[in-house]
């Protein structure tokens, strides 16, 4: 049967302000298809974002959402979740938002281990000023700011994610459009901080000024460079040059989640009186 | 027993022209038909719901009973 986004969707918003074949609606589905899974009650659910197409996303959802200032969705959130821990927080946003005027609010989210899912949509560039680099874009490429090719080293957000502390760490491609919502669920389900990256398309600022002819050949590029961490084991290092692993790429459960550890505080200081 | 055919239904107000639904159809049921997508043989339809999956824009849906 049809899957029945509207129930979802706030009336009357759609068509959606993103460019034909952004892959940003396919992760929206993806969230959405989640929370059907994880029957979220709307009234507990917070969805939090920055700013930038990515972050466009929460004025879609008929849940409790805030679209804050660019790059503090994660600042935000955090004082939904230390107001309300029984809350469902979700943050989202872009490459740009989360890693660059966000990067420091990312890592100490990572670092604090607070039980919110963030999904960070990395289409490699800023889409929505007209694509200048991001700290995403990979070395040599395109964007309105490196017209000659971009010196810099791309982030990688995942490993970020795990080296500042995250406790589920996965990577997703807009193109494998069903894993999208299965490791979202995970996520939400993760006690901890969790970061779910997917790997998107920008065919307006990104696709065109790098040579990709249609966002057909953006979502085969997806295809073909996405690797399952299974498969990526039985795969030697040279056969694994250019691919990037996707799957659920780091779980911890030991590591306290921070809420709890506030409550610990509040009940110390109460005692201490 | 006689194979039974889903409606798939393209709302043209949301559909922007993306081609997404037509090439990632593996049955080639799909077509651009001027700007919006459009159903050029849904015989071929086997449900696999890839369509409706990927469409960035809500605007593909595939109705089994
Ligand atoms: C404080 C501040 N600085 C700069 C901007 C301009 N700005 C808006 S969106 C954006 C980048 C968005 O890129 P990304 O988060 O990757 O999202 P995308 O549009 O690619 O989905 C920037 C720099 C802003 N809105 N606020
Ligand atoms: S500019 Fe890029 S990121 Fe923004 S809506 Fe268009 S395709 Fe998507
Ligand atoms: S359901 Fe599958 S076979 Fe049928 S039109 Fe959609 S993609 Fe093609
Ligand atoms: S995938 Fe959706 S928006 Fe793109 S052509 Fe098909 S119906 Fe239209
Ligand atoms: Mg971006």
């Amino acid at each position: 049967m049809a899957f029945d986004y509207e129930k979802y969707l706030r009336p009357g918003k759609l068509p959606h302000i993103w460019c034909p074949g952004c892959g940003h609606g396919i992760v929206m589905k993806g969230l959405i298809r989640a929370m059907d899974t994880l029957k979220l009650d709307m009234k507990n659910t917070a969805i939090v974002s920055g700013i930038g197409c990515a972050s466009r996303l929460p004025g879609y959802i008929d849940c409790c959402t805030l679209h804050t200032a660019h790059g503090r969705a994660a600042a935000f959130a955090t004082g939904v979740k230390m107001a309300k821990p029984e809350m469902n927080v979700i943050l989202c946003g872009g490459d740009g938002d989360g890693t660059a005027i966000g990067g420091n609010h990312f890592i100490h989210a990572c670092r604090r281990n607070i039980d919110m899912t963030y999904i960070i949509m990395n289409n490699y560039i800023y889409g929505m000023t007209g694509g200048q680099f991001s700290p995403c874009t990979p070395t040599g490429h395109k964007a309105s700011t490196t017209p000659y090719g971009n010196p810099d080293p791309g982030f990688d957000i995942a490993k970020l994610a795990i080296g500042a502390g995250a406790t589920f760490v996965a990577r997703g491609t807009a193109f494998h459009a069903n894993q999208i919502d299965k490791l979202i669920v995970e996520a939400i389900q993760h006690k901890g901080f969790s970061v779910v990256e997917i790997l998107d398309d920008c065919p307006t600022t990104y696709g065109r000024r790098n040579k990709y002819k249609s966002v057909i050949e953006m979502m085969n590029r997806l295809k073909e460079v996405a690797v399952p961490v299974k498969a990526a084991e039985k795969m030697t290092a040279e056969q694994l040059v250019g691919k990037v692993l996707t799957g659920v790429l780091y779980k911890e459960e030991s590591k306290p989640e921070y809420t709890a550890e506030y409550a610990k505080v509040i009940e110390r200081a109460k005692a201490a009186k | 027993m006689e194979k039974t055919l889903p409606k798939i239904e393209i709302i043209e107000k949301y559909c922007k022209g993306c081609h997404i639904c037509v090439e990632f159809c593996p049955k080639d049921v799909l077509e651009m038909k001027g700007f919006y997508a459009s159903v050029k043989n849904l015989e071929a339809c086997i449900k696999c719901m890839q369509c409706e999956l990927r469409c960035p824009d809500f605007a593909i849906k595939v109705i089994t009973e």
